[in-house]
């Protein structure tokens, strides 16, 4: 700052910490609302500060589930694991793949092929949720973990990202590479993918992050109940039918389904900004 | 930019860039081209007869109110979403960039919301504002405001907005106070000199330069409220009251999965694909050059 006013200083970082308030005020009533009893909550006000039965609540939601959902919550966490990890994984292997063949060899189609991986840069899934529907279910693929994750690891965006890093590679590093009777795959193994190691590390982030948050998707392909993911779970809680929707459980498995990436972001802050600005451009 | 040295190979790329195309063709070209197909048949909810109808969908499409609300809605829904995210994302990343102790540290707090899915935003949202037990909605009774919308469309809309919004305000803050950071000191520290007041210094100096970056965010939160907040839409609202929230994505998953109007829906899919282009070809034509971090 240019003038040295204390008092603005003071406001300054009173309305940032108002701000960060305001923006963390949802989450706090979910916490407040998931240590408290169904009984608690359906009496307005709900209350502010958390009450007792914070262990009771997760570790029912953990279990057992809520009422309408016949899945208890860790079943749903696997499922979620499961697919961002695969989702992420995934996407980073066929990317650095993809990528290593369009950047280091030349051969018959090599631009034909880069324009059929830019073009799904433009087809997100809600755009053809139809048609994909149909060709996953007619490959018997419905309510399975391949169902849920090989139709979305092909999108570009990582292909783009390790292609642009590829080209930064000095060339020098082939040429030494081959006088030293290095074959592709030698050169990829011990020269290429330490280089891209920070790359990798940001955009599986990023990618975590992705899958985790995914719901359109499972919510279209999985019906059995096993294979919801935790999103997909809370959302069949919410529509309890008749019965009273459990507040308490609902509210606790969205803070189990808040945490895995809350934490990764808050941990690996620094890879987080750099895949968040890579994979965007 | 091509590589000077590379190697020889006859058949090891196609092998590497195998599973990509493999995935791409399945998942995204057929599918895709399906839905481009489909636009132009008309087919029953059983799928025993076809007809080629030509264009008809689209005519159908087009001269159909609840299509035509609908993508008035998703406008309106999406630049609300946007310019309330972005205007509460600058403000925050100016009120950051001016703290010299702590930035980093606000920076921690402010940025988590981004990793909350959109539809536990939504779950959240909807519990603070649940007519029968929400924290506000209570709060709103009792300074005499009747809150409730599943009734109401306004409301509907305006909660979806903000729920949208919310998750998206870090996005925002994380790129404006980059942009911010790059900005010279030297030339606030002149304007400063010249006598230029903190708020004629914004609007004057470090806003224009700010630009490329708002746009960029703009696009940014504009594809976000058009294609990421299905979830948003799918738990607090459905849609409803009357439409009033029903924007185009969420208008193809019912049309397609719930009302079975197979054509209808892959002609709103291929308008869709029309405005996710646009968005991509602005994205790379503008943003991509002006944009500097």
């Amino acid at each position: 700052m240019v003038e040295n006013r204390p008092w603005m200083t003071v406001l300054t970082h009173m309305v940032l910490v108002l701000g960060i308030a305001l923006v963390a005020f949802p989450i706090w009533v979910a916490f407040v609302a998931s240590t408290h009893t169904l009984q608690t909550l359906l009496n307005p006000p709900t209350p502010l500060l958390p009450g007792g039965e914070f262990f009771e609540n997760y570790y029912r939601a953990l279990t057992e589930g809520a009422k309408a959902v016949g899945a208890p919550v860790w079943s749903m966490m696997v499922n979620s694991l499961v697919m961002a990890l695969g989702i992420s994984l995934g996407k980073i292997v066929i990317s650095l793949m993809a990528a290593f063949a369009i950047v280091y060899f030349r051969f018959r189609g090599r631009i034909f092929f880069f324009w059929l991986i830019f073009i799904t840069l433009m087809l997100p899934v809600e755009v053809r949720i139809l048609p994909t529907y149909k060709v996953v279910s007619d490959l018997g693929m419905l309510d399975t973990y391949p169902g849920l994750i090989i139709p979305l690891i092909a999108s570009a965006t990582a292909t783009f990202l390790f292609r642009q890093f590829f080209m930064t590679v000095p060339d020098e590093l082939v040429e030494a590479a081959r006088v030293d009777g290095a074959g592709p795959l030698r050169f990829f193994k011990d020269i290429l993918f330490p280089m891209s190691r920070t790359s990798i590390a940001a955009l599986f982030v990023i990618l975590f992050i992705y899958g985790w948050n995914q719901y359109l998707w499972p919510l279209l392909i999985t019906t059995d109940e096993s294979m919801y993911t935790m999103l997909i779970g809370i959302n069949r809680m919410l529509a309890a039918g008749d019965s009273q929707a459990e507040w308490q459980v609902i509210m606790a498995t969205t803070m189990l389904a808040m945490l895995p990436p809350v934490a990764v972001v808050v941990l690996m802050q620094k890879m987080f900004v750099r895949g968040m600005t890579e994979t965007e451009k | 930019m091509e590589k000077r040295v590379v190697f020889q190979s006859r058949i090891l790329p196609y092998l590497l860039l195998a599973p990509q195309i493999v995935v791409t063709l399945v998942f995204f070209i057929w599918p895709a081209s399906q839905a481009v197909f489909q636009s132009v048949l008309q087919e029953d909810a059983f799928g025993l007869s076809t007809t080629f109808v030509g264009l008809e969908n689209f005519e159908v499409l087009f001269t159909d109110s609840h299509y035509l609300s609908s993508f008035y809605v998703t406008v309106f829904f999406s630049t609300s979403v946007a310019v309330v995210a972005i205007a509460c994302g600058l403000f925050l990343a100016v009120q950051a960039d001016r703290v010299i102790h702590g930035a980093t540290a606000y920076k921690t707090l402010l940025i988590w919301p981004y990793a909350v899915a959109p539809a536990v935003a939504g779950v959240l949202f909807l519990f603070l504002f649940n007519p029968n037990l929400g924290l506000f909605v209570f709060a709103l009774r009792s300074l005499g405001y009747n809150w409730n919308h599943a009734l109401n469309g306004e409301q509907a809309m305006s909660l979806v907005i903000v729920a949208a919004a919310w998750r998206q305000i870090s996005y925002n803050f994380l790129f404006f106070l980059a942009g911010l950071q790059s900005i010279p000191k030297s030339l606030i520290e002149a304007a400063a000199i010249d006598g230029a007041q903190p708020v004629r210094r914004f609007w004057t100096i470090i806003f224009p330069m700010l630009t490329p970056t708002t746009f960029f965010l703009l696009i940014m939160n504009m594809v976000y409220a058009f294609f990421d907040t299905f979830a948003i839409i799918h738990q607090v609202t459905m849609g409803g009251p009357g439409g009033a929230t029903n924007i185009m994505v969420y208008k193809v998953y019912r049309d397609g999965f719930v009302g079975l109007d197979l054509g209808g829906s892959a002609a709103q899919s291929v308008v869709l694909m029309i405005i996710v282009i646009g968005f991509t070809v602005i994205q790379f034509r503008y943003v991509e050059r002006k944009v500097h971090y």
